[in-house]
């Protein structure tokens, strides 16, 4: 009974560390712009495949896996400056429209290079099984929540007490204000990118020993992101992050309890119901919009 | 929107009439009829997505969901094909109201990601109930007939399509150019302004989702029938992609641009049928180009160009 | 007679930002009413909280002795309560004509079905509609505009199709925010002569206008707002010889 709930709570807080990665990814781009990138999957699905092909290619695993970090982040850039810069303002509709196809670009890319075949990374430190009250814990789901717990800590870190940080955060706060005090708004945008794409590829770098990688996984870890951080209150870092674990941990519930065929949708029937009695989310503030 | 307006339809069923007699094969018979399909669920889109302002990135669920219930219903259950159609549009009627009411309360960041996770839903359903649905094999569709009449050969199909692609067009000219029209348009070009003046915007956003999915679902069981067989790609998020970017590249509020967006992108998998993978790839790209560069489109690109409003 | 609009104890707050504070006042049915004040001082808010755009955090109003605060802006426009808006919200993916059209939506026939097939009775009626509308651009000086699109038009003409568009609703009570904001002397004179127009056809003005001659010729009574709150309200006159108005204005300008 215990173990078992201990089991499902384990895989669910692994899993859900990932979906904290992609939603704080999504909040970074939406504080900075008002833009929801529908692309934030893709760099997950990169980021794994990335890295598998990284050490398939032969490079050791620290090279690897700085490389599958870092070239996410590249097309964090490029997305921002070649496609969301040019249209700055544009209609909601448009936005989504754009990094839709950025998606799409991406994914098609992969598939053209990699190939459409599932891959797996080996574990980080071996597969030797952790118990604890009956349930066992891989040794990669502590790599998973230690490394997302740390990100969590010098995010905040970042934010809170450098320029930088607290430069990105006025400018979600307020774009023109923060642009009048000679706040480089562009490069806060730029930041956010880049810094999005590089979470999102270090969550799908660390999951992929677990849960295996393809080029086509991006859809639904982006969605679940997504659902996280609306979760949490689009725009709350910390939201982001509780949602999505709660996200994780229910999902994990769902598929041990009740059919595992049906997990995806769990994270969507629960969105609905949450977008129904709590429009803001966990954390989000209320904001009334100006006219 | 004047007389004018309507030169276009009469053009369109100029070329409809004729286009049988001149095309060679009955290859180029089946994609005009896959065309001409493609253009009835874009037009609905395009009232939800160009006029009223409002995305759906799983359109194609609901197309699955009309499909599948004109497969599922007659094979199973023996129900008659108009009864199982009709009965598919108003189960996806019912659920796009469901899922619409409490989303378009908020912006329209959630509607894209509820109707995506909609979409992709649809499509795992379909895939998991393999006992009914014959899994991602898909399975045959009975023919469609009515009153002793079968609808067999491409021809019929194709007139029985011609006809239906006709009347679309006519009746969203008919909307857009309405009080229920201007009010959608309205709440696109400022949705405050609209509240105001007394236009309930939730009302009508409900309304334009629902009729669009619809549409979709209907066209979704014709191409069941047409077809023959339903397998699950027609339900996914590439295809509800495919729809969007009919939209895009036709141009966004432009009934017009709908038929040909739908025209052009169903010829372009043949084009580049040949480079393996390169679909998504072809599809993304243009997406962003157009929103850059081309924000509204071909056709109201080149209306503008020869200094005639659409 | 109870009065046409009674606001009383009306307050929003934003945050830590009391944007209305506590502001009672009433407005009998046919006179021009301005309200006026300093930049921020909550003018627009008003606007906002009585035409249902935003909801207050407490105080009532009331439209002819029925309550209204918390409606929304459809049931306003429904009793009559038409507004046009500082920060331009025309349509601009809409022709002229079309955007003062929508403004009658309340007394149109809305049927999906019945548009889509296009049946005589709604066309005619659109048709008069389209006539009806465009006598209203002409009563604001539009006329040249009858097939302009509304992304091609200047300034000056956007906030008068505002106008065109409010008046469309038949409204009992309107509110114009700004309508003179940006406007060169000669079109601000215009203006100043369209909503006199406006208010000698029977409908009651509530007007928010920083041109001050504009205003005295206007007004019936005025209110003044600083920093949320009421500071004074009166004839032209009483306003002007009140000395906190007298101070928050020289305040304001020192
Ligand atoms: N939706 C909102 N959210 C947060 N603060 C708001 C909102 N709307 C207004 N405010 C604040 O309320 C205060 C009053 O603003 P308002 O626009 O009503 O002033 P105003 O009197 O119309 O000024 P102006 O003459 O410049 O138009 C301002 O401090 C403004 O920043
Ligand atoms: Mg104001």
């Amino acid at each position: 009974m215990l173990a078992q709930l201990l089991q499902f709570l384990f895989s669910g807080l692994t899993v859900g560390a990932t979906y904290a990665l992609a939603a704080l990814g999504f909040t970074l781009i939406y504080n900075a712009s008002n833009v929801i990138n529908f692309a934030q999957g893709e760099f997950i699905m990169l980021g794994g495949m990335l890295a598998v092909f990284f050490t398939q290619a032969g490079l050791p695993l620290p090279a690897a896996l700085a490389l599958a970090i870092l070239v996410p982040a590249v097309v964090g850039i490029l997305i921002e400056k070649l496609a969301i810069e040019p249209v700055k303002g544009a209609e909601t509709v448009t936005l989504i429209i754009i990094t839709i196809g950025a998606s799409l670009v991406i994914r098609g890319l992969v598939q053209v290079f990699l190939g459409k075949n599932t891959h797996s990374l080996p574990a980080f430190s071996g597969d030797t099984p952790i118990e604890i009250l009956g349930a066992t814990l891989m040794p990669q789901s502590l790599w998973v929540m230690g490394v997302t717990a740390i990100v969590v800590v010098v995010l905040w870190y970042f934010f809170n007490r450098t320029l930088t940080g607290k430069a990105m955060l006025a400018t979600s706060y307020n774009r023109l204000a923060a642009e009048l005090v000679g706040i480089n708004t562009n490069g806060v945008l730029f930041m956010s990118f880049a810094m999005s794409a590089a979470l999102g590829a270090l969550g799908g770098i660390l999951i992929t020993p677990i849960t295996l990688t393809s080029y086509d996984v991006g859809i639904m870890l982006g969605l679940k992101g997504f659902v996280a951080a609306v979760l949490g209150g689009l725009g709350n870092g910390l939201g982001a992050v509780v949602g999505g674990l709660l996200v994780g941990i229910l999902e994990a519930m769902g598929a041990g309890y009740l059919s595992s065929a049906y997990k995806d949708p769990i994270p969507f029937v629960l969105i609905l119901f949450i977008l129904f009695f709590m429009p803001r989310g966990l954390f989000g503030a209320k904001v009334t919009d100006r006219v | 929107m004047q007389k004018r307006a309507y030169f276009g339809l009469y053009i369109l069923i100029a070329v409809l009439a004729v286009l049988p007699f001149v095309l060679p094969n009955s290859f180029y018979l089946d994609l005009a009829i896959r065309m001409a399909i493609n253009a009835i669920i874009v037009l609905g889109l395009n009232l939800l997505i160009g006029f009223a302002g409002q995305i759906s990135l799983g359109h194609a669920g609901f197309l699955g969901l009309g499909a599948y219930a004109s497969a599922v219903l007659p094979t199973h259950f023996g129900w008659h094909p108009v009864l199982a159609m009709i009965a598919g549009a108003v189960a996806t009627g019912i659920l796009a109201a469901l899922v619409a009411r409490p989303i378009f309360k908020l912006k329209g960041n959630y509607l894209a990601m509820a109707t995506l996770g909609l979409g992709i839903i649809i499509n795992i359903a379909v895939r998991n109930e393999a006992q009914w649905t014959g899994g991602p094999d898909g399975m045959p569709v009975p023919a469609f007939g009515l009153a002793g009449f079968e609808l067999s050969s491409d021809k019929q199909w194709y007139w029985v399509v011609a006809a239906l692609l006709a009347v679309s067009v006519w009746a969203s000219l008919n909307l857009i150019d309405s009080p229920f029209g201007r009010a959608l348009r309205a709440l696109h070009g400022s949705e405050v302004a609209s509240r105001v003046v007394g236009v309930d915007v939730v009302r009508y956003k409900v309304a334009i989702f629902v009729m669009s999915a619809v549409f979709a679902s209907l066209m979704g069981s014709v191409t069941a029938h047409y077809v023959g067989f339903v397998t699950p790609n027609l339900a996914d998020f590439f295809h509800s992609i495919e729809l969007v970017t009919m939209v895009v590249i036709g141009g966004m509020a432009s009934v017009y641009g709908s038929v040909i967006g739908a025209v052009l992108l169903t010829a372009l998998p043949q084009a580049l049928a040949t480079f393996e993978g390169w679909e998504t790839v072809a599809f993304g790209a243009i997406l962003m180009i157009c929103m850059i560069f081309l924000p509204k489109g071909l056709v109201p690109t080149l209306a503008s160009k020869f200094g005639k409003a659409e | 007679m109870p009065a046409l609009l009674d606001v009383s104890n009306l307050s929003i707050h934003f945050g830590g930002v009391k944007a209305v504070q506590d502001v009672s006042f009433s407005i009998d049915a046919g006179i021009v009413y301005s309200v006026i004040g300093p930049n921020g001082a909550g003018k627009t808010t008003l606007f906002n909280l009585i035409t249902g755009v935003y909801k207050p955090t407490a105080g009532e109003i009331r439209l002819d002795g029925e309550s209204i605060g918390g409606k929304s802006p459809d049931e306003l426009a429904r009793r009559g309560v038409a507004r046009t808006f500082q920060n331009l919200q025309i349509c601009m993916n809409m022709s002229a004509i079309e955007n003062v059209m929508v403004g009658a939506h309340l007394r149109l026939d809305r049927n999906l079905i019945k548009a889509a097939l296009r049946l005589p009775g709604l066309t005619r009626r659109d048709a008069e509609l389209r006539e009806e509308a465009f006598e209203l651009m002409r009563f604001v000086g539009l006329e040249k505009y009858r097939d302009a699109r509304a992304d091609s038009m200047p300034y000056g003409a956007l906030k008068r199709l505002e106008i065109a568009r409010a008046l469309a609703m038949k409204p009992r009570l309107i509110f114009l925010d700004e309508p003179a904001a940006g406007l060169n002397p000669k079109e601000t004179i215009e203006v100043d002569h369209l909503v006199r127009k406006v208010a000698d056809s029977g409908i009651t003005v509530v007007l928010v206008e920083h041109d001050m001659k504009m205003v005295m010729n206007l007004s019936d009574r005025i209110l003044v707002l600083d920093y949320g709150k009421k500071l004074a309200e009166g004839t032209g006159e009483e306003v002007r010889r009140n000395p906190d108005v007298i101070a928050a204005y020289l305040g304001a300008h020192a």
